[in-house]
């Protein structure tokens, strides 16, 4: 995959079963920009992006229905429960969840108890921990794309979530993400972006 | 786990729009009673003179139907906007103009439809009689999606603009007027007992031209706002 822009160019990286690819750099570097050509939210200036040899605009929603992304944003509506926000967002993705499994998976955010709350009554943390709650259920999606996933989690979430992503990692799938924290995740293979240098 | 289909996803939309706006009633009632109350104030401004309320009727309550609709197309995206999950629904894998669809349904099942149900009681207040407030629901009926479909397009384009609730209203009442023309004229011409299928027949034929063309290109319009 190849991406290029003002904000960086000659870029160049592939991503294999088990990859973690870090993308590093500054504030404005364009992590968040990278990422988001690699959803094909964004399109490259020049350059072109590649699932299995074909280029992700073509794919279209083949590759589309192989990705998690999780944005700056949480994609929560505050008027939902968590449970609602979480199956409703997972059938838009086209993955089915029932109630069980969708209880199972907060209970793992350590949120079973507040399942019931609209989410627009939760701490900025805590609505975090509802949006990673949808990589426990994407397990089998083998690309997730990850903006910033640790940020406003505490020390035990931030545990949960890395080894929820070495699991990942293990079992065959492919990580992105960026993050400033020093969390340090063990994977089969490590590739690192650096921008903005 | 079986993927959900097509139409799951858009049933999915479309519950979960509704499920909101009914959590938020307070945003469906403002375009409703705003609707009310400007049909209201024409027989109080103009006086009780029943043949000229007969006449202006129809006019007036599509126009105030017009504005209501575009009241509240201001939040059919920003919402979704602001907290990411439209960035969720474009990366569906499922057709985005089908979604955008699905959407629209169901702002029109919360906003459109409400005026439709309370318009022949408004009709009253301008003396019209039983046939005439027939067509004139059923012109509703034809019209006020076509009003939504098309106010999509305005409310993807003008996504995320500062000021883009002035913008949104001069880009998209010029394309609400041939919906006027029809909607209006169909109860005008039951009033004059010259028959209203086929003022009725073209806010059809609007109502599936825009069906067509509208979701494809307000999904444009949003992978645009979105980059």
């Amino acid at each position: 995959m190849r991406g290029e822009r003002s904000l960086f160019k000659g870029l160049c990286f592939a991503m294999r079963p088990g990859t973690l690819l870090a993308v590093r750099g500054v504030n404005g570097s364009g992590k968040t920009s990278l990422l988001r050509m690699m959803c094909g939210l964004l399109t490259p200036a020049a350059g072109t992006l590649k699932w299995n040899d074909t280029e992700i605009g073509e794919a279209g929603e083949e590759f589309r229905a192989q990705l998690i992304y999780l944005g700056h944003l949480n994609g929560l509506k505050d008027e939902l429960n968590a449970t609602e926000n979480l199956r409703l967002s997972l059938r838009v993705a086209g993955i089915a969840v029932n109630d069980a499994e969708a209880v199972a998976a907060l209970e793992w955010s350590g949120l079973r108890e507040r399942r019931h709350q609209p989410c627009g009554t939760l701490s900025q943390g805590q609505r975090r921990r509802v949006a990673l709650a949808r990589l426990q259920l994407s397990q089998a999606r083998p690309l997730w794309i990850l903006d910033e996933p640790f940020t406003a989690l505490d020390v035990a979430s931030v545990e949960r979530t890395r080894d929820l992503i070495v699991n990942h990692l293990a079992a065959g799938g492919m990580v992105a993400l960026t993050t400033h924290q020093e969390v340090p995740i063990t994977a089969p293979i490590t590739a690192t972006v650096e921008l903005g240098v | 786990m079986n993927r959900p289909g097509l139409l799951d996803c858009m049933k999915t939309v479309i519950a979960r729009d509704i499920r909101i706006a009914l959590r938020r009633r307070a945003d469906v009632m403002t375009s409703l009673i705003f609707f009310v109350i400007v049909v209201s104030l024409f027989p109080l401004g103009i006086g009780a003179d029943p043949v000229l309320l007969r006449t202006l009727g129809p006019g007036v309550v599509w126009v105030a139907a017009l504005l209501a609709c575009m009241l509240a197309l201001g939040r059919l995206f920003a919402n979704d906007h602001a907290d990411g999950t439209l960035e969720q629904l474009i990366l569906s894998p499922q057709p985005l103009s089908l979604l955008v669809l699905a959407k629209t349904i169901a702002h029109w099942l919360t906003t459109g439809l409400p005026l439709v149900v309370i318009a022949p009681l408004l009709g009253l207040q301008f003396n019209l009689d039983a046939d005439a407030l027939l067509v004139l629901i059923a012109s509703l009926l034809l019209g006020t999606p076509t009003l939504s479909l098309i106010g999509a397009i305005g409310a993807a384009l003008t996504l995320g603009l500062r000021g883009g609730g002035a913008l949104l209203a001069l880009l998209i009442l010029p394309l609400y007027i041939p919906v006027l023309i029809f909607g209006a004229g169909a109860v005008e011409a039951t009033a004059a007992a010259l028959g209203a299928t086929a003022h009725l027949s073209i806010l059809g034929a609007l109502l599936l031209c825009t069906l067509v063309f509208a979701p494809w290109a307000t999904a444009l319009a949003l992978k645009i706002a979105t980059e």
